[in-house]
């Protein structure tokens, strides 16, 4: 809350000194100890601090892989192999960071789709919840480039397909697209670059992190009823009621992390990157990491041309629109509620968008012509049906419209639930009905 | 703070805006000349600009198959075409084919059962596979993009044709490429 009064008492000389100087300890005690939070936050709501975990797991491990690490088409491939190989412990540090993106994402989309049903991106959060988004787009982009790294044969192709994105533009795209690839197809001065990049980026997301807590901050954090903290009866202070809530999150997080990373450290990736990049062959069926799958099965979705418009670059500009249909949440959404709790009928339609992020996901990893819904056989035997594109298409069609139809028509026709008066009053409600 | 005044006393406030704009307009172009460089430097270098062509001698080739030569950092497809692949690609309505072209605009004349094309899917830049796809040319394996035996797009995502390189045959059995 803006309004909570610094309570910090400096106890030793030093402290005074310090705190009369520059007062970051005060400013630690406001933000991590005494600060005052909902009294009903869930376990949803442990995801922000697993994530400024993730980020710290990341940039450790990366940095540290960077002094093994060699950034030439050449070598790059070698010096991975000597990091899984030779290096001590590279192994651990390597297969921590590469799942470390996965628990990374896998973190960040449940904190996305928490924030989502409880309406956290509505006023005054607004500018809380655009940041998130950057840091989200910054993550997709560090992670797109970290995986290029290996200059196996995933990382090679995902390259040049992610860079061809640039081209569907029309008039400028071929420019740009050398521009950024350096040269005239996906090499060595792709791959320095996106390693500069690779290390940079990480850096601004954690500046990015601290513009999000600075705004989480200023406004309070959302709860589950979405109603405002109204006096002090509604808080908790942040230590050590959050801590802890947050620590135990945190352990459990790290349990299925090291599941992963010690009994399946290869589940989540791709057999054809240990295979060095060739630009002659590109593997039977290439797909990006799980995290991008969804927005892979827009792009590919669309296969007809609307008028002169190619339908590559409808694909493209769909696939751009899903991200910045997110953005765009805090003005698409017309419903002066903000917990779903009390959106009897959206809620049902978060439920389905849900399961079409994950169908879209599924649809990404799978062959375009092949048929999920089989009717029947043509006359060399083939099964005929729904094939992945189709479904891939209905899926994308639900994905938009929940952003730009039902979104803002939901919330004018609904009829909400009542909402409680305040967080105090919906936590003994909830005992009372218990006991 | 005071309105500056001129030797004779009189009032100008016109010389004072006029250095604020004067260095303002000065600092803006100078960051934009700044950025020159600083953008310029990811545009391919001259090592990379150096032009490249290569000759390849066609007789390795025999028919039925192609053969990928490395052209330009990108795979270069070299095609030996069967009568029946010629002849699918001669015969098909062009005119309705998403990118127009007949198979004599594709292939050298006389040379009709060479195909040259740069390997690289027109859609999203994939390598598409030999022989792949209903029309006997290639699959894209990425997107799925079906090319025919004249390289030309005919289902899936990819907006053009396989492009056709400059070449010029030295020998009859002899390309020299770019």
């Amino acid at each position: 809350m803006s309004e909570h009064a610094s309570t910090y008492q400096p106890k030793s000389g030093f402290e005074k000194w310090l705190d009369s100087r520059l007062p970051i300890a005060r400013l630690a005690y406001d933000s991590f100890v005494d600060y005052p939070t909902p009294k009903n936050l869930n376990y949803w709501w442990t995801f922000g601090g697993i994530l400024s975990l993730c980020l710290g797991i990341q940039i450790i491990t990366g940095v540290i892989m960077a002094m093994h690490y060699t950034a030439n088409s050449a070598l790059a491939f070698d010096s991975v192999e000597r990091i899984m190989r030779d290096v001590n412990y590279g192994w651990l540090l390597r297969y921590v960071h590469a799942n470390g993106a996965s628990m990374f994402f896998f973190a960040v989309y449940i904190h996305m789709f928490r924030g989502l049903y409880y309406g956290s991106y509505k006023a005054p959060r607004e500018v809380l919840w655009l940041l998130g988004c950057i840091i989200y787009f910054l993550m997709i982009a560090t992670a797109f480039m970290g995986y290029v790294l290996p200059w196996g044969q995933m990382s090679y192709y995902g390259a040049v397909v992610i860079t061809n994105l640039i081209g569907a533009i029309p008039v400028v795209g071929p420019s740009i697209l050398t521009w950024l690839q350096g040269g005239f197809a996906v090499d060595n001065p792709t791959l320095t670059r996106f390693f500069s990049l690779h290390y940079l980026l990480p850096f601004v997301i954690a500046g990015v992190v601290v513009l999000h807590v600075w705004a989480l901050h200023v406004v309070g954090q959302n709860n589950p009823t979405g109603v405002e903290i109204k006096s002090k009866e509604d808080t908790v202070p942040f230590t050590p009621y959050a801590t802890v809530k947050d620590g135990l999150g945190i352990v459990l997080f790290l349990i299925l992390f090291s599941v992963f990373v010690f009994f399946a450290p290869e589940a989540l990736g791709h057999t054809d990157n240990y295979i060095p990049a060739n630009p002659l062959v590109t593997p039977s069926h290439i797909v990006p990491e799980w995290y991008m799958l969804p927005f892979y099965a827009i792009l590919r979705a669309i296969t007809f041309d609307i008028g002169p418009i190619p339908a590559k670059l409808i694909g493209v500009v769909m696939m751009f629109t899903a991200i910045v249909a997110i953005f765009l949440l805090p003005w698409l959404d017309t419903s002066k509620v903000k917990s779903m709790r009390y959106r009897p009928v959206m809620r049902w339609f978060f439920f389905l968008f849900v399961v079409a992020c994950l169908g879209l996901g599924w649809c990404g990893a799978q062959e375009p012509a092949q048929i999920v819904f089989k009717f029947g056989a043509d006359k060399l035997g083939e099964p005929t049906g729904i094939n992945v594109t189709t479904v891939a298409q209905v899926l994308a069609a639900y994905y938009f419209a929940f952003f730009f139809i039902i979104m803002p028509w939901i919330g004018l026709k609904e009829d909400p639930l009542p909402v409680p008066a305040s967080i105090s009053e919906a936590v003994l409600a909830a005992h009372a009905k218990k006991a | 703070m005071s309105e500056p005044v001129q030797d004779g006393g009189t009032l100008d406030p016109n010389r004072r805006d006029f250095i604020y704009i004067a260095a303002g307009a000065g600092a803006a172009g100078a960051a934009a000349m700044t950025l020159i460089p600083l953008i310029g430097q990811m545009n391919p270098a001259a090592d990379t600009l150096a032009l490249a062509s290569i000759e390849y001698d066609l007789s390795k080739v025999v028919e039925g198959q192609q053969v990928v030569v490395k052209w330009r950092g990108k795979p270069l497809f070299v095609r030996y075409r069967t009568p029946k692949e010629i002849k699918e690609a001669q015969d098909a309505d062009w005119k309705a084919l998403r990118d127009p072209q007949p198979d004599s605009e594709r292939v050298k004349p006389g040379h009709e059962k060479y195909l040259i094309v740069v390997g690289v899917c027109t859609h999203l830049g994939c390598v598409p596979n030999f022989g792949g796809g209903e029309y006997g040319g290639w699959l894209c394996p990425c997107h799925g993009s079906v090319y025919d035996t004249s390289g030309r797009i005919r289902q899936g995502p990819a907006p053009k044709n396989l492009l056709v390189p400059d070449y010029a045959f030295l020998t009859d059995s002899k390309i020299k490429v770019g």
